[in-house]
């Protein structure tokens, strides 16, 4: 098969996204990670139907579920934010604004992932 | 001609207007639909645990949009999301093992794909409502 990249993207050695390699290996390791996780999130969805405020804390706050639950929305956000990255690459050209979407959508991630983080610990540990 | 000036054959895009969907490229454009659905949902997921922190008239606001209409059609919809992405996630990590790159074996795990998909989300749904 004929090497899809220009000769000077092969000897700079970057992949597409310029850090290719390491990109796919971080969104595999979290997508093996989440299968346990989001098929555990989903049954817990569907029992906690009809929960009401206390019984949703009860449940947040158990400590096997803080954990799990801080495991599936950070291993999540993290690689929803490594696959939107490349979406966000392939629909915007330009790189300004491909850089800037890129750094705000991280921000969001990264702002939900520790305030998410902050409440179940409150929750858990009674704030 | 040197290694510099030599042409680069890049593969063309298909043109999607004069395509007829197949199996294959729908469900590869469902994964990224699915991966963007699921990113927001993250975020609704964070959203709500931060309700849950918040006081209960807080909770009781982001409830009231869960238990109406459009919220359980979200809620639903976003099982769905999670269930295809997860099995064709699973698909696409045979791919990267190396594994069923036939044509055959590609329709094959796309209809085992939208089967579990379609299955898991209908016994959740079912499950659920049965709950309330
Ligand atoms: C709260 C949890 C996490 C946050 C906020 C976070 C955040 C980040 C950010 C902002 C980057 C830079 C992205 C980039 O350069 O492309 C990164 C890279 C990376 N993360 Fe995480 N991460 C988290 C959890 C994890 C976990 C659980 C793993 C292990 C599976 C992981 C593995 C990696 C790897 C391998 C990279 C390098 C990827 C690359 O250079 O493209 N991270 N992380
Ligand atoms: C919170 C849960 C999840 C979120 C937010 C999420 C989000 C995403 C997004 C945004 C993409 C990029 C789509 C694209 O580039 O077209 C992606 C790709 C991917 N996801 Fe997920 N995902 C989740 C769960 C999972 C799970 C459970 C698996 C399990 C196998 C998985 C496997 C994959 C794989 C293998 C890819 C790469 C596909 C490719 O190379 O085109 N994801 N995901």
């Amino acid at each position: 098969m004929s090497d899809l990249r220009s000769p000077l993207a092969r000897a700079r050695g970057h992949g597409s996204a310029r850090d290719g390699l390491h990109h796919w290996w971080a969104q595999r390791l979290t997508a093996i990670a989440l299968i346990p996780l989001v098929v555990w999130f989903a049954i817990s969805l569907v029992m906690l139907s009809g929960a009401d405020y206390d019984i949703a804390r009860a449940w947040i706050g158990s400590p096997l579920v803080m954990v799990l639950l801080i495991l599936t929305i950070c291993v999540g956000l993290h690689h929803g934010q490594l696959g939107l990255q490349v979406v966000i690459e392939d629909y915007i050209h330009g790189d300004g604004w491909k850089l800037a979407l890129i750094v705000a959508m991280r921000f969001i991630a990264v702002i939900f992932g520790l305030a998410a983080i902050v409440a179940i610990l409150r929750i858990g540990f009674g704030g | 001609m040197s290694v510099a000036n030599r042409p680069v054959h890049r593969p063309l895009s298909p043109h999607l207007q004069v395509y007829r969907p197949q199996l294959t490229s729908v469900l590869s454009i469902l994964h990224r639909a699915t991966g963007i659905a699921l990113s927001v949902g993250a975020l609704y997921l964070a959203t709500w645990v931060i309700y849950a922190a918040a006081s209960p008239e807080a909770y009781s606001l982001f409830q009231s949009f869960n238990t109406s209409i459009v919220g359980r059609i979200v809620l639903g919809g976003w099982l769905f999301c999670a269930f295809y992405h997860l099995s064709n996630g699973i698909r696409h990590l045979f791919w990267d093992a190396g594994y069923g790159f036939e044509l055959k074996d590609a329709y094959r795990s796309g209809w085992i794909v939208v089967a579990v998909s379609l299955i898991a989300t209908a016994a959740s749904w079912v499950v659920g409502l049965r709950l309330l």
